[in-house]
C-alpha cells in the first residue's frame, strides 16, 4: 500500500532533485525528468494490477484513523486515472524535449513534475480539503506551464486562467466551509454518512454547497457556461502543455465522480443523485456549443480544444445518465478520448510548424514537408477524435448510446450526441482538406516560390513517433474492446458501490506501534 | 454580534464579486484579495464563532472551539497569498507585453482614451514640436 504513496510523493521528490539538477544543465533534468515519469508508467501498472481486486486500499497519513486524518484511498478508479495521466505525461514530456521546448524558458521540468504531483494527489485523496489543496498544488504549476515560453497571446489567455481558477479556488473554499459547518466533518466517505442522517432543515444549506462544489469542478472541467476560459489557453499554450493538459479537464470529472457520487450517491437520502439532471442537461448544451465551437474555429489548435471540450461533454452526458453501464462506457471514452486529443494537440503543432508563417490558421498555405505521413495522421486522429468507425472513439460513443437507451431522456441524448458528431465529421473533413489539399501553387519540388520562402519545418522523427505511439493506442482499446470494458465496468460498479468506500475507510484502523 | 461577522462576510464577498468583474487588471487583483479574505472570515465561522475557549487541550477548560476551521484558514490564506502574489506578477507582465491594464485586450480598447493630457505633456508636446522644427531647419 506504501506504493499508492509514492505515486504522489515521487513526482515531489523527483521535481525537487530536477530543480537542483538545473545546475548540472538541461540534460540531466531531462533525463531525471524522463526516468521518473518512466517509473510513474510502471507504478501506475502496478497500482491498477493491486487495485483490480475490488478493495479500497486505504492509506493513513501520518497513521491517523480516517475521520480525523488525511487518507489516501487506491481504488481501481483513481488507478485507472494516475495510469492514464502518467501515460499522457511520457508523450507529451518526451514531445517536449524532441522539441525543445522545454529550452524556451526556466523550470520547465520542475513545473512538470509539481503538475504530476498535484493531479496524482487529487486522484487519490479522501479528504475535500486536501482535494482543494492539491486542486491548487496543480493549478500554480499549470499557470507556470502555460505562460511557458511567453508571448503576448499566451500572457493574455493566461491572464484569463488564472483569474477563473482563483474565482474557483474562492467557491470551493465557501462550499467546503458551508459543508463543514452543517456536517462537521472533511472525510468525504464521513460526510456520506452524515448526509444520509441529515435532519430536514439541513438539507437546504449542503444542496446548496453540493451545487457550488459542482460549480467549482465544473469549472475545471469546462462544463457549459463555464467553459470560455479553456479553448483560448489551450490553443495558445505551447503544444507538448496542451497534450498534458487534456488530463486536467478530467480532473474536474473525475472530482465530481468521487465527491458527488460519494456523498450524493443512492443512500444519501432526499439529497440521492440530485446533481445528474443537471449534468445531464449541462453536459447536453456544452457539447452542443462544442460542435459549434468546432466548426466556427479559425484555428486548428483552437478547433482541438474544442474537440476536447465535446469529448468532456459527452462524458458528462454518460455521468449524468446515472447508471453503471453508462459510467463504465464513460471510462472507456475518457481512455480514448484523452489519449487522441493529446496526440491531436501534438500533430497540430507538427502540421503548425510545417506551414511556416502559416501556422494553424485555416488559410491555403505550400504544402508541408512530409505531407502524406502527416495528412494520413490527420486523418487517422480525425476519425479518432469524431467517432467513426473503426477507431475507438466510435465504440466509446456506441458504448455511451446503447448505455442512454434506457433512460427517460433517451430521445434527446440520442439526438444530441449523433447531431454534434455529425457536425464534428463534416467540420473535420474541410479542416482536412484545407490544410492538405487545397495548397498554393508551388513548382514540381513542391518547394515555395523563392520570395514566399517561409520558415517550414520538417517534421523532427522523435516527435512524429511520439505522436504516433498515442494513435496506436486507439486500434489497441479496439481490438482488447473485451477486456477492457470488463475492466472498466467493474470500475463502475465499485464506483456505485459508495457503502463499499465508506465502509473501508472509515473501518481501516491506524498501525499498531510494536511493544517494546 | 453574529449579524456584524454575517455582515462583514456578505459585504468582503459583494465587493470582491464587483471588482472582479472590472475591466482592468489592478480591481480584479483587489476584488480576488476581498473575494479571499470574505471566505476566511466565513471559513472561520462555519466553527461556531464561541469566545473565550481554548482551541488546544486544557485541563482547566470547560469547552473548546473548534480547531479545525482555524487550520484550514490558515492554509486558505498561505494559498491565497501567493496566488495572489503570482497575479499581480502576471498582470504586470500583461502589462508590459500588451499595452494596456485590461483584462481582455490586445490593444487600446475602442472607448479608452490616451493618458489625459496635463500641462506637463503639454509642455512635453510643445518642447518635441521645436525639436524637430530646428532640426528641419
Amino acid at each position: 500500500m506504501h506504493l499508492a504513496a509514492w505515486s504522489v510523493f515521487l513526482p515531489l521528490i523527483a521535481g525537487f532533485i530536477v530543480l537542483f539538477a538545473k545546475a548540472k544543465g538541461l540534460l540531466w533534468q531531462r533525463v531525471l525528468n524522463l526516468l521518473s515519469v518512466v517509473v510513474l508508467v510502471l507504478l501506475s501498472i502496478v497500482l491498477i494490477i493491486e487495485s483490480s481486486s475490488g478493495v479500497h486500499q486505504v492509506y493513513l497519513l501520518g497513521n491517523w484513523a480516517a475521520p480525523f486524518g488525511i487518507v489516501l484511498v487506491l481504488d481501481q478508479l483513481s488507478a485507472l486515472m494516475i495510469a492514464i495521466t502518467s501515460a499522457l505525461a511520457l508523450a507529451a514530456l518526451i514531445y517536449a524535449i524532441a522539441t525543445n521546448t522545454d529550452k524556451q524558458g526556466a523550470h520547465f521540468h520542475v513545473l512538470f513534475m509539481l503538475i504530476l504531483f498535484g493531479l496524482n494527489g487529487a486522484f487519490l485523496t479522501g479528504d475535500l480539503f486536501n482535494l482543494f489543496v492539491f486542486f491548487e498544488v496543480l493549478l500554480l504549476a499549470s499557470y507556470g506551464l502555460l505562460l511557458h515560453g511567453g508571448g503576448r497571446l499566451r500572457t493574455k489567455a493566461g491572464l484569463h486562467y488564472v483569474i477563473i481558477n482563483m474565482v474557483g479556488a474562492t467557491l470551493f473554499l465557501f462550499a467546503v466551509g458551508a459543508l463543514y459547518g452543517v456536517l462537521g466533518t472533511l472525510n468525504i466517505a464521513d460526510m456520506a454518512t452524515k448526509v444520509a442522517l441529515l435532519p430536514e432543515q439541513d438539507l437546504g444549506l449542503v444542496a446548496a454547497a453540493g451545487l457550488l462544489l459542482l460549480v467549482v469542478f465544473g469549472t475545471k472541467a469546462a462544463l457549459f457556461p463555464l467553459y470560455l476560459w479553456m479553448p483560448t489557453a489551450y490553443s495558445n499554450t505551447s503544444a507538448s502543455v496542451a497534450a498534458l493538459f487534456a488530463i486536467m479537464t478530467k480532473v474536474g470529472l473525475y472530482a465530481i465522480i468521487r465527491v458527488h457520487g460519494t456523498v450524493f450517491g443512492a443512500e444519501a437520502g432526499s439529497l440521492a443523485n440530485y446533481h445528474m439532471p443537471w449534468l445531464l442537461g449541462l453536459g447536453m448544451i456544452t457539447l452542443m456549443l462544442a460542435a459549434f465551437g468546432v466548426m466556427a474555429s479559425r484555428r486548428l489548435r483552437e478547433q482541438v480544444s474544442y474537440l476536447v471540450l465535446a469529448s468532456i461533454a459527452t462524458m458528462l452526458i454518460a455521468v449524468g445518465l446515472n447508471n453503471p453501464l453508462a459510467l463504465s462506457a464513460s471510462f472507456y471514452y475518457m481512455i480514448h478520448s484523452t489519449l487522441m486529443a493529446g496526440g491531436l494537440f501534438l500533430l497540430a503543432d507538427i502540421i503548425s510548424r510545417g506551414r511556416g508563417t502559416f501556422k494553424d490558421r485555416f488559410e491555403s498555405a505550400y504544402a508541408m514537408p512530409g505531407a502524406v505521413l502527416i495528412g494520413a495522421m490527420f486523418m487517422y486522429g480525425a476519425i479518432a477524435m469524431t467517432g467513426i468507425p473503426p477507431l475507438s472513439g466510435f465504440f466509446g460513443k456506441i458504448l455511451i448510446l446503447s448505455a442512454a437507451l434506457e433512460h427517460q431522456w433517451s430521445g434527446l441524448v440520442l439526438a444530441v450526441i449523433l447531431v454534434a458528431g455529425f457536425l464534428m465529421i463534416i467540420t473535420m473533413a474541410r479542416t482536412g482538406s484545407l490544410l492538405f489539399y487545397k495548397v498554393l501553387d508551388s513548382d514540381e519540388t513542391h518547394n515555395p516560390p523563392e520570395d514566399n520562402d517561409v520558415s517550414r519545418e520538417s517534421p523532427n522523427r522523435i516527435s512524429t513517433i511520439t505522436v504516433i505511439g498515442l494513435f496506436a493506442l486507439s486500434p489497441i482499446l479496439v481490438i482488447f474492446a473485451q477486456p477492457i470494458t470488463a475492466f472498466t465496468e467493474s470500475v463502475a460498479k465499485q464506483q456505485f458501490d459508495s457503502q463499499g468506500y465508506i465502509q473501508s475507510v472509515l473501518s481501516k484502523q491506524p498501525v499498531k506501534a510494536e511493544k517494546e | 454580534m453574529e449579524w456584524l461577522v454575517a455582515l462583514v462576510i456578505g459585504v468582503l464577498t459583494a465587493s470582491g464579486v464587483y471588482l472582479t468583474m472590472r475591466a482592468r487588471t489592478f480591481p480584479v487583483v483587489l476584488g480576488l484579495t476581498l473575494l479571499a479574505y470574505g471566505v476566511n472570515v466565513f471559513l472561520f465561522a462555519m466553527g461556531r464563532l464561541t469566545i473565550g475557549h481554548p482551541a488546544v487541550i486544557d485541563p482547566a477548560a470547560v469547552n473548546y472551539s473548534d480547531p479545525l476551521p482555524q487550520a484550514l484558514v490558515l492554509t486558505a490564506i498561505v494559498i491565497a497569498f501567493g496566488m495572489t502574489a503570482f497575479l499581480i506578477v502576471l498582470a504586470l507582465k500583461a502589462r508590459s507585453e500588451l499595452g494596456n491594464d485590461h483584462v481582455d485586450g490586445l490593444d487600446l480598447a475602442e472607448d479608452e482614451v490616451p493618458l489625459k493630457k496635463n500641462a506637463v505633456t503639454r509642455a512635453h508636446e510643445k518642447y518635441l514640436k521645436l525639436i524637430k522644427k530646428k532640426r528641419k531647419e
